[in-house]
Parts: structure tokens; C-alpha cells; sequence
């Protein structure tokens, strides 16, 4: 488990913009209507893009808005990791895969040069501007080593790569998530293996087939 | 010099025909690549036709524990009472080494939206959720993209020309491995902290909101359309026997070209590593262990390796397991003592805290790891863990304790002299070692 609290400055008040309201109200239309609660984790979310945090009076009017006890949001938003506490970078919060696909691919070295660029992890930078932090498997090991910024997924990193896309954050610009080493996803590089095959785009797959082992006619109610 | 080794499976027998997203993922591609062909036939057949050929098919989860698919959709009511059907797709995909449900849903996402209506339509629910890992935000847009797709095309929602009503909505997550345990995912979605609930009940019989659900991977339901257009010994014709079809591999860590690829079930590993991998980084002489099936199971060996079969029954004979398909190569440099105590960080990291055994000992055993690392121990201590591992395995509510326990079993297994080495050289280095107190922390 991990310790999670929340921050000891909290803010006097918190308003739902328009458009996270919006947001949250579609949400919640996807669940039985007895049911709201169901939407927690996407409106907390919706929140942290709105604010940059959770804070606890958003907490507060999280569980105004989806009618349940106050107790159950604090639950939940201490309880999933990826809800920050604190606030982070106003330019980039960049959270480095740490676990073993990527370590064994050199996660250690992307995370020597955020330590130098922006300063000790899970700690705001000086400048406000980067928050950094070393997470827990992200689902892209064939894309190893790879780090997860603001909301997106930056793949085959090496420290290069990584001390370029930090600095272009701090210079305002966002730079192209993705692999990094040139390939397009997650072929081998140099080239795909499989798929190669032109008659698999021809359009011949969309022809009428006739269903195997198709059974009798046979009348159901 | 190397000659070239080619798979075993034809593009013509691939499911996932725009895995690397070189193709037009949205549902005018999708169609052309014959997603959506005849899915109204295969309905027409009903839904005893199509429980019975997905269990002819021989499918097992592509989840990682490897159960029947079509014989867990028989588990559910056969028919409809008070209560609503429920199917929901475990799109959390979060075992470490694992990154193939990623590329159905970015590049194939109608292949899984048929697949939910077929098995929806089978198990008779009219809504399904589709939880994805709230850090797959990427996917999340372009699930939703194409369910939006597939509603504006009449393929799902009301009166739609499958004649079967039927709303798919997409859910995510925020950060939790143990969400990827089907009840604790049921919480999640409910809004609550994703702690695994006591089973039974098991969802079939109570599931979301104390409905019947069934929850299944992404890659099984992904499947489902295109086995059943292809036919069930189509499916069967790939891999041995009870460990049918074709896979998607996840292949990390020290290969010289990682991958995912999508191959026959039981493919040997020599064979799968050099037709899509370029090989063991530096040869095949200097492969040290695999993890074969995402970081839960148990390491083998490189000389284990020589000529598996990748399925479940080869890889649990070695005492290991498919499980997601997730193959960790690690060569002769990589310091396995470091590898898996990164592992128990990990299941530390994640662990709910329901369960006292797991909350407990998954922090001991990763502290003790961390000490086995620098060879700050006592050797005796190599068997007290390897006691705690087994007294934490099958002694929690779900399976993360269990997952937990494994990996550092497999490395005392077969590595034990490594740690031992490592002790040794901790206590050379120093003149006067003053013995080393068991403590608890």
C-alpha cells in the first residue's frame, strides 16, 4: 500500500467549471440512475484536469454532486494513485515507469536526468513549473523505457531524448508523444515481422462469408 | 552466421490485422479488414450456438488465469429475472510486462465492440462497461471515438440492425494494479476503493450492483467475432491440444527487438524471440532467465527455454505460467536479485491492504529483497522468506498475494546460489562482520 495523504494547505473553496460539470453530468448519465457514485474515479478526474489537484473541498462537492458520504470520495481519491494530492507542475507532470520491463531497459537513467533537471521526486520544482515521480508498471514494456506525461504516453526514451522533451516543456511547447527510436508503435524496429501480407487490406475480408458450423433452422422464441 | 527463422502463423490467420496501427482504425477500415462481417448471421445462430462453439473453440481467458471462455459465459443465468445482465470487459491492463489489450483498443477498437455485442447477446445482457486503466488516456479517447462510431452506424444502442438493444459505455480507472481483479474491478466501477470481494458469490450469480456480470479480457472478447466467423476448428487448428489458438505475445526487457506480435499458442520461445525479436540481445548463449507470462509467475531458466512451447500446460510443468503472454527476457547482465525485488516493490506498491498476510508480508518481503540486493543478510534468511512467501500465497482473499509470492520462489529456485554469492561477498568485504540479527523489519 502507499501512504497517501492529503496536502496540509488546502484551498479556502472549489467551483466546478462549466464545461467539468458538463463533463461530469455525462459521466453520470452513463450509470443506472440510482447508481451515480459509479461516476467517483472519472469526475475526481475531471476535477484534477480542472484544478491540476484534488483538494479537499473538491472532495467536498464531489460528493454533493454524486449524493454520497464525503467519507467514501476521501476513500477513493487516497486510495488510486493516480489522483495528486499536492499540486504539481504547471508544465509537466512526468512520471517515469520504474518497474522492471523498464528498469531492465534503463529507466535508472531517465530518472538521473530528471533528478538533475528538475530535482528530488514527487517534490514541485523550484520553479513550480515540473513535479516528477516514479511509478508503477504503465502497459507500453514493449516501448520500454518509457515515461507517462500530463497525459500521454512518451515511449523508447533514452536520457537524450528525455532531457530534450523536458526542456521543450519548460519552453512552453508540447513535444509529440510516441515512440522515440523511430518506429511506429510497437513493431519490431527496423520493420514488422507480421502483417505484411497486402491481402489482408484489399478489401476481400469484407465479402460475405458464410458462418461455419451454421446450424439447422430452427425456430426460437 | 544467423539464418532467418520465420513464426509459425500466416497473416492470413492473424485476428488482429492492424495491431501496429499502420492501418485505418476507425469503422470504415475496421469494416474493410472484416470486422462487423455477418456479426447479424452469427446472432441469428442463437446463443446457445454461440456459447457452445466458443466452447468447441477451446479459448481460454486471455486474462492470465487461462479459463474456458465460453464455458464461463454458461455460468450465467439462463434466464433474465429482476436483476439485469451484466458484461464487463477487464480493459485494466496492468500486470507488469503486459501491453497487448493497449493495441486492440487503439488500433482495433471495433473488433472489441463486436465482440461485446456477440457476448452480451450470448449471456443476454443489454449493457456492457468496458474499464480501462485510467493511465491509458489515449485509448480512452479513441475507445470512445469508436463506440460513438458504432452508435451513429445503428451497429449497437437502441433498434440497431443486430436486433438486439445494447449500450456499450467505457469506464476507467485511476492507477490501481488490483483493479484488474475482476470483484475489485466491480467495486471500482460501483465508485468504492478496488478491494477484491470474498467470492462466492461469484459475479455470474451477484456481480456489478449484486447483478449477474461476467467479466472477461479484452483479447478474449476482441476474438470472439472473428473465431466464430472463421469457425471453431479454424481456432483449434493453432497450438496443442488444450491450449488452442493464436496469442498476442508481449515480448520486453533484453531482446534485441522488442515487440508484441500475434502468434500460434505453443510456439516455441527459440522460434518466437528470433523470428519477431532478432534474438537474445548478444546470442542466444547469453539468455540468463524468462519471465514467461507477466511479472506474477515464476522465472525459468534459460536452459528450460531451449524448446518450450509457449501455452499453459507446457509453462505450468515448469512450475511457472502463461499468464498474460508477457515474456521478460533478461540476459546475462541483468542482477536478478535487483529484477524481482523491483517486483516485490511493486506488489508492496499495489497491494489493497484488505488482507493482513499480503499488506503485511508483501512489505517484509520486498524490504528483505531489498537487503538479499545489496547482500546486507544472513543466509538463513533465504529460507525464511521463502517461508513467508508460502504462508502469504493462498492465504489472501484474491490472487495479488499469491502473485506476490511467486517470483521470489522462482528466484530462490533457481538462483538461489546467486543470493548466496551476493551474502558472501557482502560479509568478505567487510573485516569484521558482527553477525546479522533476523529482524522483522
Amino acid at each position: 500500500m502507499a501512504v497517501r495523504r492529503l496536502a496540509k494547505e488546502q484551498p479556502a473553496s472549489f467551483t466546478f467549471s462549466a464545461e467539468t460539470l458538463e463533463k461530469a453530468n455525462w459521466w453520470i448519465a452513463k450509470y443506472p440512475e440510482s447508481r451515480r457514485q459509479s461516476a467517483v474515479i472519472p469526475v475526481l478526474w475531471l476535477v484534477q484536469k480542472q484544478e491540476g489537484w484534488v483538494s479537499e473541498p473538491a472532495i467536498t462537492a464531489i460528493a454533493k454532486l454524486l449524493a454520497m458520504p464525503q467519507i467514501r470520495v476521501f476513500e477513493v481519491a487516497t486510495f488510486y494513485t493516480m489522483f495528486m494530492l499536492e499540486p504539481v507542475g504547471s508544465a509537466a507532470l512526468i512520471q517515469v515507469c520504474g518497474t522492471t520491463p523498464c528498469m531492465l531497459r534503463g529507466s535508472d537513467a531517465l530518472m538521473k536526468v530528471c533528478k538533475e533537471k528538475i530535482g528530488p521526486k514527487d517534490k514541485l520544482s523550484a520553479d513550480g513549473k515540473f513535479t516528477w515521480q516514479e511509478v508503477e508498471c504503465l502497459g507500453a514494456c514493449t516501448n520500454a523505457p518509457m515515461a507517462q506525461i500530463n497525459d500521454y504516453y512518451y515511449e523508447d526514451l533514452t536520457p537524450e531524448n528525455l532531457g530534450q522533451i523536458i526542456d521543450d516543456f519548460a519552453a512552453g511547447k508540447t513535444p509529440k508523444p510516441g515512440p522515440y527510436n523511430g518506429r511506429h508503435t510497437s513493431e519490431p524496429l527496423g520493420g514488422a515481422t507480421s502483417l505484411t501480407d497486402p491481402k489482408l487490406y484489399d478489401g476481400s475480408a469484407a465479402k460475405p462469408v458464410k458462418i461455419p458450423n451454421f446450424p439447422a433452422p430452427e425456430v426460437k422464441a | 552466421m544467423a539464418q532467418t527463422v520465420s513464426g509459425i502463423l500466416q497473416d492470413k490467420d492473424r485476428i488482429f490485422t492492424n495491431l501496429y496501427g499502420f492501418q485505418d482504425w476507425s469503422l470504415e477500415g475496421a469494416k474493410k479488414r472484416g470486422a462487423w462481417n455477418s456479426t447479424k448471421d452469427i446472432l441469428s445462430c442463437g446463443r446457445d450456438w454461440i456459447i457452445t462453439n466458443m466452447k468447441n473453440s477451446g479459448m481460454r481467458g486471455r486474462g492470465g488465469a487461462g479459463f474456458n471462455t465460453g464455458l464461463k459465459w454458461s455460468f450465467m443465468p439462463k434466464e433474465v429475472k429482476d436483476r439485469p445482465h451484466y458484461l464487463v470487459v477487464n480493459a485494466d491492463e496492468s500486470e507488469p510486462g503486459t501491453c497487448k489489450d493497449r493495441e486492440i483498443m487503439r488500433h482495433d477498437p471495433q473488433l472489441l465492440i463486436e465482440g461485446c455485442l456477440i457476448a452480451s447477446f450470448a449471456m443476454q445482457a443489454h449493457t456492457c462497461y468496458i474499464y480501462l486503466r485510467g493511465e491509458y488516456v489515449f485509448e480512452r479517447e479513441r475507445m470512445e471515438a469508436a463506440v460513438k462510431q458504432a452508435y451513429e452506424a445503428k451497429l449497437i444502442g437502441k433498434n440497431n440492425i443486430h436486433g438486439w438493444d445494447f449500450d456499450v459505455y467505457i469506464h476507467h480507472g485511476a492507477g490501481a494494479y488490483i483493479c484488474g481483479e475482476e470483484t475489485a474491478l466491480l467495486e471500482s466501477l460501483e465508485g468504492k476503493k478496488g478491494q477484491p470481494r470474498l467470492k462466492p458469490p461469484f459475479p455470474a450469480g451477484a456481480g456489478l450492483y449484486g447483478c449477474p456480470t461476467t467479466v472477461n479480457n479484452v483479447e478474449s472478447i476482441a476474438a470472439v467475432g472473428t473465431i466464430l466467423r472463421r469457425g471453431a476448428e479454424w481456432f483449434t487448428s493453432f497450438g496443442a491440444p488444450n491450449n488452442a489458438g493464436t496469442k498476442l505475445f508481449c515480448i520486453s526487457g533484453h531482446v534485441e527487438r522488442p515487440c508484441n506480435v500475434e502468434e500460434a499458442m505453443s510456439i516455441p520461445f527459440r522460434q518466437l524471440i528470433e523470428a519477431h525479436c532478432g534474438g537474445i540481445r548478444g546470442g542466444w548463449g547469453n539468455l540468463k532467465a524468462v519471465i514467461p507470462g507477466g511479472s506474477s509467475v515464476p522465472m525459468i531458466t534459460a536452459e528450460q527455454c531451449e524448446d518450450l512451447p509457449m501455452d499453459f500446460d507446457s509453462l505450468r510443468n515448469l512450475k511457472s505460467g502463461l499468464g498474460t503472454a508477457a515474456v521478460i527476457v533478461m540476459d546475462k547482465s541483468t542482477d536478478l536479485i535487483r529484477a524481482i525485488a523491483r517486483l516485490s516493490y511493486f506488489y508492496k506498491h499495489e497491494s489493497c491492504g484488505q488482507c493482513t498476510p499480503c499488506r503485511e508480508g508483501t512489505g517484509w518481503m520486498w524490504r528483505v529483497m531489498e537487503r538479499m540486493v545489496t547482500g546486507d543478510a544472513d543466509p538463513s534468511e533465504i529460507d525464511t522468506l521463502l517461508e513467508v512467501t508460502t504462508q502469504v500465497e493462498g492465504h489472501t482473499i484474491c490472487a495479488l498475494g499469491d502473485a506476490a509470492a511467486w517470483p521470489i520462489q522462482g528466484l530462490i529456485r533457481h538462483f538461489r546460489h546467486e543470493i548466496e554469492d551476493r551474502i558472501t561477498l557482502y560479509r568478505s568485504s567487510r573485516s569484521n562482520f558482527a553477525g546479522h540479527t533476523l529482524a522483522a523489519e
